[in-house]
């Protein structure tokens, strides 16, 4: 019996080892295919030569206008890190998908990237919108999107790096800067109509009325797409602000500035701070129908740093030399240099780990100069003023400290 | 707040003269539309796509005098309108030619393959031109405003786009109620099958209409330009006011049109001046909606016996 069963029990075990062994090898052939273990221990589309990356942007539809800068610039990282040797010795390779400025199409096509394709990461977005689409997604199947607009905060995703500056960021240095150097006392808040410029008027009045000591004598939003604002250069005449504060998206843009201007309304006579427009926007409004007004965003073209002139000179290499940089341009940009960061800090793939090491992570190649990200998941950057020139470009004439990126403001809310 | 009786009489002025710009903005941009479902019935959702043609050719003919005959800057938007014209009334009669005219019998259908029209449109116009928006340069006598005194400015593209919207209309009024061509269409909308029987090519009226509506589409695109956006979907701006000026005027009526849209623009802002931009909207809106459950068929309407 004792005989027996240690004859059995030796002759399993011997069994069992060469059947582990056989899978071990089979094992290892397979993992060989698709990447060690230990850069990816999740299933992610990597190999041992490719990894695959997902781009989630609108190429069609209303917002096709804004994104497309942040498609090329996405696009350009993508292939000077490959050009310099990749991840991890991995060369990247893009799935493009085309949210079409619908917010379902987002919501669909990023379920495709993450299920489907098991992409590494995902460069995308672009409104607010859609980036709430997509988030409980992201958060359900663990993916990693890097978001590069400047947006109104009060969101914290472990599944997101937020690549622009939160409403914070970008508003408070505006308004100081405006309040010291102009001796503003007086705004008149004006947006379109929807989160964002409503989020980030809300932060404003708090810090005119509570820090600066200064009065809104107008606070109004309008719809989006509207292009009549004959009625609110007729207002704006009436209070006679010392600042115009202001936050108008899409065609509406270009409407405003048209008309404040043919109203009189003009840099000699007014002072105008915006923070939605940028080189992008120019282009259709046209620099000389808002030169002088000025714009608070932490990247303009014209920056004047080496790693800006290098990424200028590549990005119109590669786009033409018409081809214009804008705020969001420039985020997006950093999202794949982050991420390359990232991964190699922490030897993989994997999101968790590459979350865990994107914390404290230093960047000072960035175009916008040194950027670190917080624990947060925002960056650490600065913002500039910049004053529109005729030509559609920006004169820097301030820049701020690097400032801390506060999604959740106390005080502000 | 120091506010002197002259300001305030300034911005009063001023205030008025926003009233009529925006009457005159809303007529322009529903003349086209008015005359293509006044007097045919059909529904052209890829009115606004029309309009961008104009401010695209107007954005070309400026790019192309800048860089051949920098001289002619100043002027090159004459040529800018009647190009705008002619080119948008050219799709217009390719459009009914090829696709409305195989559509007269389902009204709905017509809904939807110009709508489908309005999207292929808009994704060319991003094929061609790029995503992203661009700006004519308007030429010097077209910004800023005029001053008759120190506190009064009146802006100058307000009253070009008036002044476009005056002769444009004047021009449809007398060809649609003075010429032989006009006769023929009206009579083609009383009665389709009496005027075919007198000898109307009912079909070649067809076809001119539209092509007329959409080349006045491309004329108030143009002038659109001195004003607002100029994008792949810049006309999609303008579809819902347009939709909303005509559906209140009643169809098949040039007056109605033109009183629809003074009123709503009066209302508009009015509104406007005294609440905020969104809720002078819904304001507006509100009492449109109230009204054509009164009125349905609008404000005016053509009188046949049915």
């Amino acid at each position: 019996m004792d005989l027996k069963q240690t004859g059995a029990s030796r002759l399993l075990p011997r069994r069992l080892a060469q059947g582990a062994a056989a899978l071990s090898m089979l094992a290892m052939s397979v993992f060989a295919s698709s990447a060690g273990a230990e850069v990816n221990s999740t299933g992610l589309a990597v190999t041992d030569t490719e990894v695959i990356v997902g781009q989630l942007h609108s190429a069609t539809g209303t917002m096709a206008i804004s994104e497309t800068g942040s498609i090329q610039a996405e696009r350009l990282a993508i292939e000077q890190i490959n050009a310099s040797g990749g991840i991890l010795g991995r060369q990247i390779k893009v799935i493009q998908e085309d949210g079409a400025s619908d917010w379902p199409t987002f919501a669909e096509k990023a379920r495709k990237l993450l299920e489907r394709d098991k992409v590494a990461a995902v460069f995308g977005c672009w409104t607010s919108a859609s980036r709430k689409a997509v988030l409980p997604i992201f958060e359900k199947e663990n993916g990693l999107l890097y978001y590069p607009t400047f947006y109104e905060g009060l969101e914290q995703s472990k599944n997101v790096i937020y690549t622009g500056q939160e409403a914070t960021q970008q508003i408070l240095a505006g308004l100081d800067w405006v309040a010291k150097e102009k001796g503003a006392k007086t705004f008149y808040l004006l947006g379109s109509d929807y989160i964002w410029p409503r989020t980030s008027m809300k932060i404003a009045r708090k810090h005119i009325e509570n820090v600066l000591g200064g009065q809104v004598v107008g606070e109004e939003y309008y719809p989006l797409g509207n292009t009549q604002f004959g009625s609110l250069t007729n207002k704006i005449k009436l209070k006679k602000p010392d600042v115009i504060f202001a936050a108008v998206v899409g065609g509406s843009n270009v409407a405003f500035y048209k008309q404040l201007k043919a109203a009189g309304i003009t840099s000699d006579k007014q002072t105008l701070l915006t923070l939605s427009v940028t080189e992008d926007e120019l282009l259709g409004i046209g620099g000389e129908n808002m030169a002088g007004f000025y714009a608070s965003m932490k990247y303009f073209q014209s920056l004047d740093n080496p790693n800006n002139s290098e990424f200028v000179k590549a990005f119109k290499a590669k786009y033409g030399n018409d081809a214009v940089i804008g705020d969001v341009t420039q985020a997006a940009y950093l999202g794949p240099w982050l991420w390359k960061a990232a991964v190699e800090k922490a030897g993989s793939f994997d999101v968790d780990k590459v979350v865990a090491a994107s914390a404290g992570l230093e960047l000072d190649t960035a175009p916008e100069g040194y950027v670190k990200v917080h624990e947060n998941q925002h960056l650490w950057s600065k913002t500039r003023i910049g004053q529109v020139q005729a030509n559609g470009q920006f004169a820097v004439v301030y820049e701020s400290d690097l400032i801390e990126p506060n999604p959740f403001p106390k005080g502000y809310q | 707040m120091d506010l002197s009786l002259s300001d305030f009489g300034a911005i009063a002025i001023m205030q008025g003269f926003n009233g009529l710009s925006v009457f005159c903005v809303l007529l322009l941009m529903a003349l086209g539309l008015a005359i293509i479902f006044g007097q045919m019935g059909v529904i052209n959702m890829a009115h606004g796509e029309f309009l961008t043609v104009g401010a695209y050719t107007t954005f070309l003919v400026s790019s192309l005098t800048l860089r051949f005959l920098p001289e002619l800057q100043p002027y090159y938007f004459f040529v800018a309108i009647v190009l705008s014209f002619l080119i948008a009334g050219a799709l217009g009669w390719l459009a009914e030619w090829a696709l409305i005219s195989k559509l007269y019998h389902r009204p709905l259908d017509t809904l939807l393959a110009t709508w489908g029209l309005s999207l292929v449109m808009q994704q060319a116009f991003r094929s061609i031109f790029g995503a992203r928006e661009v700006s004519a340069s308007m030429p010097d006598w077209l910004m800023g405003s005029w001053m008759p005194t120190d506190t009064i400015d009146i802006p100058l593209n307000g009253l070009f786009v008036m002044a476009v919207t005056l002769l444009l209309t004047v021009a449809i009024f007398v060809l649609l109620y003075r010429s032989r061509w006009g006769l023929q269409v009206r009579a083609t909308v009383q009665n389709r099958v009496m005027a075919r029987s007198v000898g109307i090519n009912t079909k070649k009226v067809d076809r001119m209409t539209f092509a007329l509506g959409c080349g006045v589409a491309g004329v108030a695109g143009a002038a659109f330009t001195t004003i607002g956006s100029t994008g792949p979907t810049s006309g999609s701006l303008y579809i819902v006011d347009t939709f909303l000026v005509v559906v209140f005027g009643g169809a098949a009526s040039l007056f109605g049109t033109i009183a629809s849209a003074f009123s709503i623009a009066q209302t508009q802002s009015m509104a406007e001046f005294f609440i905020s931009g969104s809720m002078a909207k819904v304001l507006t809106l509100s009492a449109v909606i109230l009204i054509l459950m009164l009125r349905p068929q609008g404000l005016f309407s053509l009188k046949v016996r049915k």
